[in-house]
């Protein structure tokens, strides 16, 4: 069973959002990276890159496949978690701690069409 | 989708499943790499049911395999396996395959799952021998047992002397009771053997082996091709297609120029004398990223190869690849780039064995 963790937004695409203010952290889903399996690495975003809602931001590579990390929302990147470059292994470990990327939000009302944790709960079942 | 008679175990293993050649068959039961640390440490065991076996019988069966197989099979010995391609007469391989010397009147051809239809009407197609080809791969059910242990695991199953079984021969013998074939062979670069019986004394002999745990792990796709990816085994489909020759392929081993005729030889021996103009060639990435199947390779502006399997290998740690590389830009030590997603990282050609392979090999008797 995938942990999901309250008080979070999320995609159908498996991404969580987690904010602070006028800011957000995205990151993946217990359950997505129990799908993927091992991460062996994270293609990361730069700051000032911008990203679109529902458009690819970061690449993330199990040892069998490459997948595309979807924006749940649009902003731009203050920050990318750089301890991912040589650890991408974190994401397995705790998913909810270890964060893809920080951004500053351009429409918070975006967050209403993402889903709660236990929309999201039920939609993995 | 078609189901091997494991596949009620694999899911009570809870496996992550995926699709493969029209098969149900698993992925992973816990990870690829720890599957892959088991056979390379311990011992593993792959469902293998999916592969496709066809027995050749009658006065022209060696006649006609010799004519199929680029290897040399009228110098075989009974009970010896041989591995090597069927070709196009283009040179381009239809397969590659084990082939199994019963006697000189019946042979076995194990090959590749995702090929038996194709492969059957290619065989049924050029007998024009004396000898009759049967197609028995829905009744024949095959396991892997894979890694330095899996003697000694075996022995625990069989009478057998197993340290008589050498590499690339087989026998017929009783595994848990079970009258099986058992070849010393695989697809992993390790010592080990595939057992060959009817789905059910191979679901018995399956559960049998995984009864104890400890020096034993159920292992999925995931780790099959990661372990024979390491030590440079081609997988039809990538490295070897029907545009790519053995030859370029690097299996020129398992390709008897001088011994009797084959479908395709003409071409290959033409191809050999005037040389090859590309070749499978290993890569290692200079840069970050991992390395996929189906990205192209470049020297500069020009485009000079596409990658055909890539992983950040689990024994080694390196980001590695198999690719088919231009000459000359195959030289050992060349700095290449491979565009990932619009961007060019560096790599450079290597050595294709990225692990050393360690297999039992004793003087045959």
């Amino acid at each position: 069973m995938s942990k999901v963790v309250d008080g979070l937004y999320y995609a159908s695409t498996h991404e969580w959002v987690r904010v602070e203010g006028d800011y957000a952290f995205i990151g993946i889903s217990d359950y997505a990276q129990d799908s993927l399996g091992e991460i062996v690495f994270v293609e990361l975003p730069e700051v000032d890159d911008q990203l679109d809602k529902g458009e690819e931001f970061s690449t993330i590579e199990s040892v069998k496949a490459a997948s595309d990390i979807l924006a749940p929302i649009t902003g731009t990147v203050v920050l990318v978690n750089d301890e991912l470059e040589d650890s991408p292994e974190l994401i397995n470990e705790d998913p909810y701690e270890n964060w893809i990327v920080k951004v500053e939000m351009e429409d918070k009302s975006e967050l209403n069409a993402l889903l709660s944790a236990s929309e999201y709960e039920d939609s993995i079942e | 989708m078609k189901k091997t008679v494991l596949h009620k175990h694999h899911l009570a293993l809870d496996a992550v499943m995926t699709e493969f050649a029209g098969y149900d068959m698993p992925l992973r039961y816990t990870s690829i790499t720890e599957e892959h640390d088991f056979v390379r440490n311990k011992a593993g065991v792959f469902d293998v049911s999916h592969m496709g076996e066809f027995y050749i019988n009658g006065k022209e069966a060696t006649k006609f395999v010799d004519y199929l197989f680029t290897n040399d099979v009228a110098s075989m010995k009974n009970k010896q396996v041989l591995y090597g391609m069927m070709c196009y007469p283009s040179g381009g391989v239809v397969d590659d395959l084990l082939v199994y010397k019963v006697n000189d009147e019946s042979y076995i051809l194990v090959v590749n799952a995702s090929n038996i239809e194709k492969d059957f009407a290619w065989v049924v197609k050029n007998n024009s021998f004396d000898c009759v080809v049967s197609n028995e791969s829905d009744k024949v059910s095959e396991i892997a047992l894979q890694g330095p242990l899996a003697e000694a695991i075996l022995r625990t199953h069989t009478s057998y002397k197993l340290e008589e079984l050498t590499f690339f021969t087989f026998d017929y013998m009783k595994i848990d009771g079970k009258e099986v074939l058992v070849s010393r062979t695989g697809y992993t670069g390790e010592d080990g053997f595939e057992i060959y019986g009817s789905a059910e004394d191979i679901e018995q002999i399956f559960v049998s082996l995984l009864h104890d745990r400890e020096d034993i792990a159920p292992c999925g796709l995931g780790a099959r091709d990661t372990l024979r990816f390491e030590v440079a085994l081609p997988l039809y489909g990538q490295e070897l297609t029907k545009e790519i020759t053995p030859l370029e392929a690097g299996l020129s081993f398992a390709v008897k120029l001088e011994a009797g005729d084959f479908i395709g030889k003409d071409v290959l021996v033409k191809q050999k004398e005037e040389g090859l103009r590309r070749r499978i060639a290993g890569l290692e990435m200079l840069d970050k990223g991992i390395l996929r199947n189906g990205y192209k390779v470049f020297s500069g502006d020009q485009e000079v190869g596409e990658i055909t399997t890539g992983y950040k290998s689990p024994s080694t740690g390196k980001t590695v690849a198999l690719a088919m590389i231009d000459k000359p830009y195959d030289k050992l030590g060349t700095k290449l780039q491979v565009d990932i997603r619009g961007k060019r990282k560096e790599v450079v050609v290597r050595k294709k064995k990225f692990y050393s392979k360690h297999y039992k090999k004793e003087e045959t008797k």
